[in-house]
């Protein structure tokens, strides 16, 4: 019981990555009618936005400490970060330490400028262009964005640690009446996980509640509608895809310190996040966080030794398993709306 | 006279004494030197030009530590042509090497990109041989490119000296006379590892095994778990995980479930890095159980790949070809010529590629000829010393490196970016020397070199 218990624990946090990724993918589908395949880079750069402000805020003057020596024998050179100079050693310190979370205010301007420049500079020139166009360009795009990255942050992992406040993890084990040390799940995950909930609220309740929400919701219906009363609908998908990029982007400020981000990290979720909303309905903005978390936690379940020993290599195929199943039964996903991606 | 005129003419004494030439001549065939006498593929003397051909991964995952071979490799190019501090040419047991080149041949080479998959590393090898004309291709960061790589320049006729590999098989079922490793291997981890961890954590333990769902991380499960079981060790699961795997949450939490009280991670790369860090994020390095320390292992270590896990290797133990710390003369004479071109540390990537490109230069100027067979015959059984792992033999019966290994851990205070890991114990070559058919590297054989022509 505890052991199915940690499992969708597990999934939660890995299904509120896909159900963001594929968030976005799906808003800019549903606007702008375009499979963007340079989405799972949007994702990798937000968390480079947080390994760029961790090193700003690294940034150091160098003095020499004549009584210790470096690897050559030479007077070692120690780095001082300028924070720490500015506010004293401990609010430096802490300030640093807390690079993730205020990554957040730093990822959201640049998220929005990296959406803008890609939308307008080159994909709104092939919003009539056929899918496999579409699909080639961005994928182009995503090797071309993962290979500036890898060049100027190199091609290992690079550790960005959430702030030693969240470093620990929470015993769900005593608090269920399990026996303790059971069910431990780290605080960091738990945030990310009330975070994307936050996110995935915060999308809904814009598309629902506001004027330009609802001006975007008839545009996704019937654009052409829309544009005959006069509405500039381009300029609100362009809008959109900007705010698609950015939770693509604050998705991987918060993954940072989960998993140490990498210049592959993008493709590494890309994939997954199409089956998702492939999954989900294409179209569909419930349908791509439900199947997000669904797909999340059947991947989590699949991985227990348990279950491989039984099916051994279930783990590697269940979600595109699952796929198969839910198209042959409901060929337009779990929650897909009838007209989308069938002309 | 008539008689004897009849029975030895001028004609048939010189015919016998040719032919007892020929006769006593014979033997001479088959010692070392004759080898430079036959033909062979992407010979310098036809050619006019004298290239090594440097095939590591300049694209995707070990990108980093395809760098810092390439850098370790221009270094040594750059001693043997005699320009730079000479590094590691000073303090080689072997004064064979002048800095004059190799068989007074200015050295060239070539580069390839492996990019980590066998079937681009073999493309680039035959690139090289075939256009570049490369006579010794050496490189590399994984086992699967090495054993691939190993086999092409077999078939084709040139050396391969192997960069970072780390499997058994490489010296073990798929060994080859053409392929050289100077690396140490997974059996070596697990010998060098079991007597500290059996110091540190004691007999009585528990041990929990996730393992990369490939080669390598089959080899390093088997070395580990027969070191670990011999000295009492019980082995309660081993799971394989999927080498695309970057979240490991789903495979670390059943190690809560499990009364294990050690977690092996027979992970490198990326694998590692995350492996290592979702462990730690899931505590369990702060649990207690059976009433012990919950402890990891990390059989193989780079210091580039801790950098990546950043503070959760501290106090983690595994092992390492070689360290730039090390006091001896010729890693110091090494680390010396490298920080003071790149301005920081070699890897152990780049301290054995650096070596193998050296010991290939020096095998070559003993035997006096480029050819394989001959620059085989010259490695084979070789003793040498100065190159930084103290005495090391490179063994006939599998062309494997024997010498040294240092098990590692994770420092709790580093002085700086690089000063990761600290040596704990350097393990003698006698207690890391198996038999070439023990059951591990069982099902290879050498064959006969292959010299191209």
């Amino acid at each position: 019981m505890d052991a199915i218990f940690l499992q969708i624990l597990n999934g939660l946090d890995k299904g509120s990555a896909y159900a963001l990724i594929a968030l976005g993918l799906t808003l800019i589908f549903g606007t702008l009618g375009v499979v963007n395949f340079a989405h799972g880079a949007l994702f990798m750069l937000g968390a480079f936005c947080a390994v760029t402000l961790n090193g700003i805020l690294s940034l150091s003057f160098t003095t020499i400490d004549d009584s210790r020596t470096d690897f050559l024998g030479n007077p070692l050179r120690v780095e001082t970060p300028y924070v720490e100079s500015w506010f004293g050693p401990e609010i430096g310190a802490a300030i640093i330490q807390w690079s993730v979370p205020l990554s957040i205010l730093f990822a959201i301007p640049v998220m929005v400028l990296v959406g803008l420049i890609m939308e307008r500079g080159l994909i709104k020139h092939f919003y009539r262009r056929p899918h496999a166009d579409q699909i080639l360009v961005t994928f182009g795009l995503a090797i071309v964005l993962q290979e500036i990255i890898k060049y100027f942050f190199g091609a290992n992992p690079i550790p960005t640690p959430a702030p030693p406040s969240f470093a620990g993890s929470f015993d769900f084990g005593v608090w269920l009446g399990f026996s303790p040390g059971s069910i431990i799940y780290p605080y960091w995950r738990m945030v990310y996980f009330a975070f994307a909930i936050g996110i995935i609220g915060a999308v809904f309740a814009f598309l629902r509640y506001t004027t330009f929400g609802m001006v975007v919701r008839a545009g996704m219906a019937d654009r052409e509608t829309v544009g005959f009363l006069g509405i500039n609908i381009d300029r609100r998908f362009t809008i959109m895809f900007a705010i698609a990029a950015v939770v693509a982007g604050l998705a991987g400020v918060m993954y940072a310190p989960i998993n140490s981000p990498n210049y592959h990290m993008g493709m590494d979720f890309l994939v997954l996040s199409f089956v998702v909303v492939v999954v989900g309905g294409m179209g569909s903005l419930a349908g791509a966080v439900l199947a997000g978390f669904l797909l999340g936690i059947l991947e989590s379940f699949a991985s227990m030794a348990q279950v491989v020993a039984l099916f051994p290599g279930i783990n590697q195929i269940v979600i595109y398993l699952v796929a198969i199943i839910v198209l042959l039964t409901r060929p337009r996903g779990l929650m897909g709306r009838k007209g989308v991606m069938e002309d | 006279m008539s008689g004897f005129r009849g029975t030895i003419s001028r004609r048939n004494l010189l015919k016998t004494t040719a032919a007892s030439g020929i006769v006593l001549a014979t033997p001479t065939i088959f010692t070392s030197k004759a080898w430079s006498q036959g033909a062979f593929l992407n010979d310098p003397a036809k050619s006019g030009k004298l290239i090594l051909g440097f095939n590591v991964p300049q694209t995707g995952p070990y990108a980093d530590e395809g760098a810092d071979e390439l850098r370790a490799y221009r270094l040594a190019v750059e001693h043997l042509n005699g320009e730079g501090d000479g590094g590691m040419l000073g303090t080689f047991s072997s004064k064979a090497l002048q800095g004059t080149g190799i068989l007074g041949n200015k050295v060239g080479y070539v580069t390839g990109d492996t990019q980590t998959k066998s079937d681009a590393a073999r493309a680039s090898a035959k690139s090289m041989i075939e256009k570049d004309g490369a006579i010794m291709i050496t490189g590399g960061s994984s086992s699967g490119v090495a054993v691939a790589v190993q086999a092409l320049c077999q078939e084709a006729g040139v050396i391969f000296m192997a960069g970072l590999t780390h499997s058994n098989d490489t010296t073990g079922k798929d060994r080859r006379a053409n392929g050289f490793r100077h690396f140490f291997n997974s059996y070596m981890s697990g010998a060098a590892l079991a007597p500290v961890l059996n110091n540190a954590y004691g007999s009585d333990r528990k041990a929990y095994h996730l393992t990369a769902d490939y080669n390598w991380g089959y080899t390093t499960e088997e070395a580990i778990t027969s070191a670990t079981e011999a000295m009492g060790w019980e082995t309660v699961e081993t799971v394989k995980t999927p080498l695309a795997a970057t979240d490991f949450s789903a495979y670390i939490t059943p190690v809560l479930q499990s009364d294990a009280d050690v977690l092996v991670l027979n992970h490198y790369g990326g694998n590692m890095v995350n492996s290592l860090t979702n462990a730690v994020q899931f505590g369990l390095r702060d649990r207690v159980v059976n009433g012990k320390n919950f402890e990891i292992i990390v059989p193989l270590y780079s210091r580039l790949m801790a950098k990546g896990a950043g503070a959760n290797v501290k106090g983690i133990f595994g092992s390492t070809n070689w360290h730039w710390s090390l006091e001896d003369e010729g890693s110091k004479a090494f680390v010396k010529s490298f920080g003071t071109k790149y301005g920081f540390p070699p890897s152990q990537a780049a301290h054995t590629c650096y070596v193998q490109t050296l010991l290939y230069a020096d095998a070559v100027e003993r035997a006096g000829s480029f050819n394989p067979c001959a620059v085989v015959e010259a490695l084979e059984d070789f003793e040498f010393d100065g190159l930084g792992n103290g005495k090391t033999l490179y063994r006939g019966a599998d062309h494997q490196c024997f010498k040294d290994v240092l098990v590692v851990r994770g420092k709790e205070n580093p002085s700086s970016e690089f000063d990761l890991l600290e040596i704990v114990e350097v393990t003698p070559v006698d207690q890391v020397t198996y038999d070439p058919d023990h059951p591990q590297f069982a099902g290879g054989a050498l064959g006969t070199c292959n010299p191209g022509a």
